[in-house]
């Protein structure tokens, strides 16, 4: 009944329409016929920057929890906070979990990401086997995608900042632009991900 | 257009990869497999009642408890947008509101809708509900703005006697019903939207 191998066939994740796979052309992506969400795309040697990014990440965001990340000064009084504060500042009793679920949003999760991308492609962009349970591992970074929110945490922090400078002077700390620079590495990386080129990848190289 | 699942196969949502139908695990990722979740929308309703409950102690609580010299004060999610006019930060009292009131109420009636429609087998507006589906999916997380802003303001102002900002429980219920809608949200199978219309054809 089929003519086509089943691993030729794409079906589309959000309405189940068949597709039948082809090679892209470079610098182009492939849409659903029937809901019209993006497929696969094809961008040369996207695997390789990917990796970069991922690791260019991954040191920003050590330097991110590390620095000092803002600095208040007012009426003679100074505080110092960083990013593990800012986590923290939901410690006392009945907002303990929300400390735990901040945590995990804006330093656990992402670095769970980066530190999942790592090990799965590492090997493959130095074309060598895939490390044991990378599949797993890539399957995590995409699944965890919603719940990794440094840029929402970035836009927050802007939004207090503004609240906060009428009334004391506040100074941006190294940690600062650090996060912003995780933020801005993610979304260029996570633009460079096709789901669909990275499992025939994985798939390649495994054979 | 033909669905897999008329193919006689089933697809993973994870990866793309195509089974025959039945197949339980996918093969390349190790994903479940379901053609359809067939409890998809009971899991969406559930959620959605969750986030909805969570929503109305975030409002009525306050957010932030702020004492400083002269007073203490206390401020709700809407009290703080005011805040944001009086001071003339029209552009932050936006921002927050946006993402406070308008993106979670936004998300209960959009989740309403898709639900109801699924389940009443409309045909109408496939295109539009499939993109209403996309919006609410990437857009909910930003409602988690004012929960970081309350973090980063209880962290920063700790002046001693001066100026002290503490967490208000409703920061807890609001983290809260972002949380559960974001699951109501995901626990929605998109492919119902297209079912009825391509079986009728």
């Amino acid at each position: 009944m089929h003519t086509t191998p089943l691993d030729d066939l794409v079906a589309c994740p959000q309405c189940d329409t068949l597709h039948v796979a082809s090679m892209l052309p470079e610098q182009t992506s492939a849409h659903c016929q029937q809901c019209g969400i993006v497929l696969m795309t094809s961008q040369p040697a996207a695997m390789a920057r990917i990796l970069s990014l991922a690791l260019t990440a991954f040191i920003m965001m050590i330097a991110a929890v590390s620095f000092p990340f803002l600095t208040l000064d007012a009426g003679g009084l100074h505080n110092a906070t960083s990013v593990i504060d800012a986590v923290l500042a939901f410690n006392d009793g009945y907002a303990f979990p929300l400390a735990v679920a901040v945590a995990f949003f804006i330093v656990v999760i992402p670095l769970m990401r980066l530190v999942a991308l790592i090990y799965a492609l590492g090997p493959l962009v130095r074309e060598k086997k895939p490390r044991q349970g990378a599949r797993k591992a890539f399957a995590l970074a995409e699944r965890l995608r919603p719940w990794s929110m440094a840029e929402i945490f970035i836009v927050g922090v802007t939004v207090a900042l503004i609240k906060v400078a009428g009334l004391a002077a506040v100074t941006i700390g190294p940690a600062f632009w650090a996060f912003a620079g995780v933020v801005v590495i993610t979304v260029l990386k996570d633009q460079l991900i096709c789901r669909y080129s990275i499992w025939e990848a994985l798939d390649k190289a495994t054979a | 257009m033909i669905t897999a699942r008329d193919a006689g196969l089933v697809a993973c949502q994870q990866c793309g990869q195509v089974h025959p139908l039945g197949t339980q695990v996918c093969k390349r990722c190790e994903g479940r497999l379901q053609s359809r979740d067939v409890d998809s929308l009971q899991k969406v309703w559930a959620w959605l009642i969750a986030g909805m409950i969570a929503y109305i102690p975030a409002n009525i609580y306050p957010m932030l408890l702020t004492s400083t010299l002269v007073e203490r004060s206390e401020s709700t999610i809407i009290g703080g947008v005011f805040d944001l006019v009086e001071h003339g930060s029209w552009g932050i009292a936006i921002i927050v509101f946006v993402a406070s009131v308008m993106i979670p109420v936004g998300k209960f009636v959009a989740i309403i809708y898709l639900a109801i429609s699924v389940q009443r087998r409309s045909r109408a507006n496939q295109h539009e509900r499939h993109k209403a589906y996309e919006v609410v999916e990437f857009i909910g997380r930003w409602s988690m703005i004012d929960v970081f802003v309350v973090a980063i303001l209880s962290a920063l102002v700790q002046l001693d006697t001066i100026a002290t900002v503490n967490p208000g429980i409703a920061a807890v219920s609001f983290a809260l019903s972002v949380i559960f809608t974001m699951l109501s949200a995901q626990a929605f199978d998109s492919r119902l939207i297209w079912d009825v219309a391509r079986t009728k054809e």
